[in-house]
């Protein structure tokens, strides 16, 4: 009797209990709670697998205190955030719009550019020791060409593919047949400048031979086939002993050299040249890319993506176009494999497994898709921490991807267009959460019989 | 594609397009039941019937999105060559002269309404990769020509105002619109509109009505219609075919099939007279 009467009497909550439910409070609770367990992982003795361990063990109360204050601290300056977000986006709408027309000048962009340009140019080798030169060029450098690469098949042409450093794999094993690395021997070895374009022709046959019969499929399908393709090139990389050396791989990959009459230089074992050779031609690639993406063929690539159906009945071709990006994109890996397999000078299977192909799909992903600048900087930013992890030991690298895993599914709930999205990109991602179209054209073919 | 609709004109020679009993069914459900019709070379012939009638269906046999199990699709196209439409893929019928417009409107809804039509002009194009990334100069000459031709087409249809709106902000008559500019872009001899007017209100239908003319007479294009509105349908369409049940019940002038028995009771069940109904 008294439970009914108090069940059909409207509750009035209390001062405290009003505190508890309300949403920002939870909000606030769930970082400080993030904070404990950051403090577990971080903590001297921290290890994902023992979290009791540590707790009774290596819980340290400064540490403990700094990493939940740390997390508070965030908490409550994203709260602020999004209390005033609308005034703050409202004020900052005539700079904003001030510093869009600004950059839409054309000489103000190419000097920004140029400036990026001597920046990128000068501060590595003033700034950075030689760990970070190296992984500049072997973690970032190199992941930002496979990444640029990958955008054009998952950000320009939606498609999935998951087999993506199979062709980086390809590439790398050309430049080690060419230079005389394999137990096979070539007729001829080639200056590493020369194995550039065989072993860009290389890839893109792979991704022509592959992509031929599978890019009828649509969306998840395709993303099993690639799957299945890299795990092949992997094991046949291990297992044609007699071809590719196994699982020892090809050692003594010789480094870049260039003869041209009275010019003579030798890229060595020091990373800085290799990044500046890296520059060179990631600059002239992702200026070809942008040429791309607003051509012809990059709005083809958009109008399949966004609805297939209807390019189809603009005239469009689907799996033309999706054979040119799956070529575009095989190409550039197997490019960035030659510059890889010059640079460690010695290759083995490990180095392509299927952990790399998802790991350059996070960073396009990260950055943002169908974005080039993103690519870049979703490889920049994810390379540095996890060469800072590495280096510093602050968590177990076996557990990085756990973190990876973490950061990712905040990114897909608070910015799912990535760091530097394309405008296009977001605006269908956008317009996918409100159901208008969906974001990949992967939806169903046109409506049933009723007319 | 003028000369080929003048040369029709002229001697009576081959019908532009030409359905000889098709059937299309769906597992049990049959869809078209030996369907048999023609359009003549500049004509706007609408296609009506209530719904579920097949219609549509029609249209998606057309535009080989449907293959149906028997019968034969030819068009002749501006070579005055005559081709079979089966087993042919959508784009390849969209190269070959045919562009259609969708019942539930499909734009590229994330780009400006200006790409969605130069989409539709780029499909006439060369341009390929290794020409777009390196500017060639016919690229150049390509992108001058396209732009040109995509600022004619939302002029033509009275968008231009609107070209750099994302489409999907447009408002829906706009969108219909910019759908059919998008189709003119590819260039055909032939323009398929499915249910133009559905959902637009009556002033839309007037524009629309207007645009069908201008389409027929300014661009010398043979339309096909499907539509409910019958007063759309009776104050464009030359000659109009009935379909109930997937069968064709009468073909004829709009005043003619407006009188016919047949098409009074598949529309209405009764033997009221159906003026402007929109009801099926």
């Amino acid at each position: 009797m008294t439970a009914l009467d108090s069940l059909s009497r409207p509750v009035r909550p209390g001062r405290v209990h009003q505190w508890v439910r309300d949403a920002r409070t939870r909000r606030l609770l769930g970082w400080a709670v993030g904070g404990v367990v950051a403090a577990i992982v971080t903590g001297p003795e921290g290890r994902l697998g023992q979290p009791a361990y540590s707790v009774s063990h290596a819980l340290r109360p400064g540490h403990l205190f700094l990493c939940v204050g740390l997390a508070l601290a965030v908490g409550i300056a994203f709260e602020v955030w999004l209390r005033y977000r609308g005034q703050l986006v409202t004020a900052a709408a005539p700079a904003r719009a001030e510093v869009l027309r600004t950059w839409r000048r054309a000489p103000v962009r190419l000097a920004t550019y140029a400036v990026l340009l001597v920046l990128l140019i000068v501060l590595p080798g003033a700034l950075l020791g030689s760990y970070w030169q190296g992984v500049l060029v072997e973690q970032i450098g190199i992941y930002a060409l496979l990444a640029l690469g990958l955008n054009v098949v998952v950000g320009f042409a939606g498609l999935l593919d998951l087999g993506y450093i199979a062709f980086y794999a390809i590439g790398a094993y050309t430049t080690a047949y060419f230079t005389g690395a394999l137990p096979v021997h070539p007729p001829f070895t080639l200056n590493l400048f020369f194995v550039i374009p065989l072993a860009v022709a290389a890839a893109m046959f792979a991704g022509l031979i592959l992509g031929a019969p599978t890019l009828r499929l649509r969306g998840d399908y395709l993303a099993i086939v690639t799957l299945g393709f890299g795990e092949i090139i992997t094991i046949l990389a291990v297992n044609m002993d007699s071809i590719t050396n196994g699982a020892r791989g090809a050692f003594g990959i010789p480094p870049f050299s260039l003869h041209l009459g009275p010019l003579k230089y030798q890229w060595g074992l020091t990373s800085l040249p290799y990044y500046y050779l890296l520059l060179i031609f990631g600059a002239i690639i992702f200026l070809l890319f942008s040429l791309l993406e607003n051509s012809r063929v990059g709005r083809a690539w958009t109008a399949i993506r966004e609805d297939e159906v209807a390019a189809q009945a603009c005239g469009i071709p689907p799996v033309k176009y999706k054979l040119m990006a799956f070529a575009i994109g095989a190409s550039t890996s197997g490019f960035a494999g030659v510059l890889y397999a010059s640079k460690i000078s010695y290759i083995n299977p490990s180095s392509f497994t299927v952990t790399f192909s998802i790991l350059v799909l996070v960073f396009v992903i990260f950055g943002g898709m169908g974005s080039l600048v993103g690519s870049i900087v979703g490889a920049a930013v994810l390379q540095t921490v996890f060469a800072y992890v590495r280096k510093n030991n602050t968590v177990d690298p076996a557990d990085i991807y756990i973190y990876v895993g973490a950061l990712l599914i905040v990114m897909m709930i608070f910015r799912p267009q990535g760091i530097v999205p394309s405008r296009r990109r977001a605006r269908e991602i956008g317009m996918a959460e409100h159901g208008v179209g969906s974001a990949d054209a992967l939806a169903a073919p046109v409506g049933g019989p009723a007319a | 594609m003028t000369a080929a609709a003048a040369d029709a004109a002229e001697a009576p020679g081959p019908a532009l397009m030409r359905v000889d009993d098709v059937t299309l069914k769906f597992g049990g459900v049959t869809s078209l039941a030996g369907v048999t019709l023609h359009q003549e070379p500049g004509e706007i012939l609408a296609v009506i019937g209530p719904n579920g009638a097949g219609k549509t269906s029609l249209f998606n046999c057309l535009t080989g999105v449907y293959r149906p199990q028997q019968g034969e699709i030819t068009f002749t196209g501006a070579d005055g060559q005559t081709v079979a439409l089966i087993g042919r893929k959508p784009q390849d019928i969209n190269r070959l002269g045919l562009a259609r417009t969708f019942q539930n409107i499909r734009l590229f809804n994330a780009l400006t309404a200006f790409e969605n039509v130069k989409i539709g002009v780029e499909a006439r194009q060369h341009t390929g990769p290794v020409g777009a990334m390196l500017r060639l100069p016919r690229t150049r000459r390509e992108e001058q020509e396209s732009d040109a031709r995509t600022f004619e087409l939302l002029d033509f249809v009275g968008l231009r105002r609107r070209a750099n709106e994302i489409a999907a902000s447009l408002a829906y008559g706009e969108q219909r619109r910019l759908e059919i500019a998008r189709a003119l872009g590819t260039q055909p001899q032939l323009l398929l509109l499915d249910e133009p007017a559905a959902g637009t209100t009556g002033g839309e239908k007037l524009e629309l009505t207007r645009l069908i003319q201008r389409i027929n007479t300014e661009m010398d294009m043979s339309v096909l219609l499907i539509e409910h509105d019958m007063k759309l349908v009776m104050s464009t369409a030359m000659r109009v075919v009935v379909l109930n049940f997937g069968q064709v019940i009468a073909t004829g002038t709009p005043a003619e099939v407006q009188r016919n028995p047949a098409v009074v009771e598949a529309y209405l069940g009764t033997s009221e007279e159906g003026n402007d109904s929109a009801t099926g």
